[in-house]
């Protein structure tokens, strides 16, 4: 009999431990990643019961969202960051787990750090204090965020305590458009399947849009499952992701490395693979896509208006004029000309190489438009370097944007990068949530970098088609 | 462990859908290295733009039944949402539906989370508007949650259900107790022995 198993059954079955009296499996994690803000009370949480690090290897630490992009120099300015970095410095050399820390170029925002070294790899389970850990499934990982005292569970028992979920097969045929990115197609993903329509499901991406995209592109997809509320999202290995982890430094090596992609390509779901839902969209019908209101599943396309509040159920509607009132916007106002203060390029949805160079070749030429401030967060020490030697930082420079260090910046408000009253930012992270970037009235545009670039040089919303 | 059977409080209407955890607890309070103070700091943004929040009603106040709507607790992974609610008062939350990773965080900290239906839920918010003192009962083991003169079914994924009512919502003691297992599950595996199986 053929293996009709889809790529997550496959994984799941291969790390499932056994199953525990609630029904729940032990499942075992590949990889484990951690962060200063969800660690600290994990490892109290270990000591408080006298426990080791089962696997303490299988841990890589990283600082991200606290770190600041402008002054680095310790101790910091703030004194409850510089007692978490303290925190993680300590906990880390007491239970022996690797940190790259603020001295070490291989730094960056945790979900950047770990494919770029080439620590995530197929066929792994991956779990991380932090929800976007849904990246990682760009390479047919299982990845998903934990909580705190789950992180407790991974350290102590290199093992999670989980229900099995459904699997949703989205699959994106046909061809992109000109000006339509990555970042378009899972925002319009979630604005049609809704912010909750992941919930008790892993997404399988799959279909012609994501077999052509790059790693870099298939990550930021998988990096917003989450905010389609499914906990994982993924998409089958293929030569693009075999090709991409070869020769990184924690990467297989030699004949270890073939016997490896060997493993990863047959991992992959088969083409008669069962699923319990399925989804399809046709990737020409996807517009630049821009968000309005104050969950990522409220946008529409660049050139649409905002929709009318009777369109919503008499439910919903109360939720909707909610949002309009705390964006200042209203029904049928089209999305194009809606003024900016802030542009904001980085974070792990969109703080890579290529969506610095995509927005470098747009900003050439051009300048931020009097009164907005820009700002280009890289996502590691690594992206940095790497666009520095292509001189990346001078094209955003003499376009007026600043050029930071690596680290979470303005996608939430753990670190001194801020929205200020009611600024409003066009901006390439992940989430639009009320008072998210900093300021609790702070508004939230959540748009590709490529069309952050267009606002920032326009002082407003506006089609970066015309630009291209 | 403790067994969680039924949680009776008083309650908090919170009839809202998508309450993401940046608005339970805004990412500034996240700067700390324990959980501790940081009750005090629930909704503090949405308090500081709503006078009539819930979490600012002195009749609401003391409550540990919330009411919430569709999608509750939505967004991050941060356990300070959870940690946050518990250290206001909160014990069990009734909601229309919740975010998966808030809801097993909630389940591991011994507070349940359970589903009930739209129209129920806004009975149960206007009869605790309508009598803050009015005590409401969340019964896991007869799935229903009794009010006053109101009474109707919750649902609960099984498997969190079976783990509150049998004490068993320690999930790192039983982890713990398969230690030998792991480690025979993670020798089979091809990366951990070096692509050999
Ligand atoms: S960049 Fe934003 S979403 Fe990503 S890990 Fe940092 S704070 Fe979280």
């Amino acid at each position: 009999m053929t293996d009709r198993r889809n790529l997550f059954n496959k994984v799941w079955d291969a790390h499932s431990v056994r199953s525990l009296a609630s029904g729940q499996t032990q499942l075992f994690i590949g990889l484990h990643l951690i962060h200063e803000v969800t660690s600290p009370q994990a490892f109290s949480m270990l000591r408080d019961r006298g426990l080791k690090a089962l696997f303490p290897e299988r841990t890589l630490a990283t600082v991200d969202h606290i770190v600041p992009t402008e002054n680095q120099a310790r101790p910091f300015l703030d004194v409850l960051a510089e007692e978490m970095m303290s925190a993680i410095e300590q906990n880390c050399r007491e239970f022996g787990i690797r940190l790259f820390n603020l001295d070490d170029n291989r730094q960056g925002v945790v979900h950047i750090v770990g494919p770029e070294q080439g620590l995530t790899q197929p066929g792994m389970t991956i779990a991380c204090g932090d929800s976007h850990t849904s990246t990682h499934g760009a390479f047919g990982s299982i990845a998903f965020g934990i909580g705190t005292s789950q992180v407790a569970d991974v350290l102590a028992t290199q093992t999670l305590a989980l229900g099995k979920p459904k699997v949703r097969k989205v699959e994106v045929t046909g061809t992109l458009r000109r000006g339509v990115y990555a970042k378009d197609v899972i925002l319009h993903i979630i604005r049609k399947l809704g912010v909750q329509g992941g919930v008790g499901y892993a997404y399988e991406y799959s279909g012609e849009v994501f077999d052509r995209m790059t790693m870099e592109e298939r990550m930021t997809v998988c990096n917003m499952s989450i905010e389609g509320g499914a906990r994982c999202g993924y998409i089958n290995p293929d030569l693009t992701t075999v090709d991409y982890i070869k020769g990184r430094p924690f990467a297989p090596q030699g004949a270890d490395f073939d016997r490896a992609a060997a493993w990863w390509l047959s991992l992959a779901s088969p083409k008669d693979a069962e699923f319990d839902d399925v989804v399809t969209f046709n990737g020409s019908e996807i517009e630049p896509t821009v968000t309005w209101g104050i969950n990522p599943a409220q946008s529409v396309g660049v050139s649409e208006k905002l929709p009318a509040l009777a369109g919503f159920s008499t439910d919903d509607q109360k939720g909707i004029q909610d949002a309009f009132d705390y964006m200042d916007l209203k029904e049928q106002q089209p999305i194009r000309g809606v003024k900016i203060d802030v542009a904001f390029i980085g974070s792990c949805t969109n703080g890579r190489i290529s969506d610095l160079r995509e927005a470098a070749s747009i900003a050439k030429g051009h300048h931020v438009a009097p009164g907005v401030k820009a700002l280009v967060v890289p996502g590691s020490q690594l992206v940095r370097e790497q666009a520095m030697r292509e001189g990346l930082d001078k094209v955003f420079e003499a376009a007026g944007f600043e050029w930071r260090g690596a680290g979470c910046s303005m996608c939430l408000a753990m670190n001194p990068d801020k929205l200020k009253g009611r600024e409003v930012c066009a901006s390439s992270s992940n989430r639009n949530f009320k008072g998210r970037q900093g300021s609790p009235t702070g508004r939230t545009l959540l748009m590709s970098p490529a069309m952050v670039v267009a606002a920032a040089i326009n002082g407003c919303v506006s089609d970066v088609r015309e630009m291209l | 462990m403790q067994t969680i059977t039924q949680v009776t409080g008083t309650g908090v209407p919170l009839l809202l859908d998508d309450i993401d955890t940046d608005r339970i607890i805004p990412a500034r309070f996240l700067r700390c290295v324990t959980f501790d103070g940081l009750g005090e700091h629930a909704f503090e943004d949405d308090r500081k733009q709503d006078a009539k929040h819930p979490f600012d009603d002195v009749r609401f106040h003391g409550g540990s039944v919330l009411v919430g709507g569709r999608n509750f607790g939505c967004g991050s992974s941060r356990e300070h949402a959870p940690q946050a609610l518990i250290r206001w008062g909160i014990k069990a939350i009734v909601a229309q539906s919740f975010a998966e990773i808030f809801f097993g965080n909630c389940t591991g900290l011994g507070v349940p989370c359970v589903n009930a239906a739209r129209g129920d839920l806004d009975k149960l918010a206007a009869a605790i508007t309508a009598d803050p003192k009015l005590e409401v009962t969340v019964d896991l083991a007869a799935k229903q949650v009794r009010a006053g003169s109101l009474s109707f079914p919750i649902t609960m994924l099984e498997s969190a259900r079976g783990s509150l009512t049998t004490g068993n919502w320690d999930f790192l003691g039983q982890l713990l107790e398969g230690a030998d297992a792991v480690k025979q599950a993670a020798a089979k595996l091809p990366y951990v022995n070096g692509f050999m199986a």
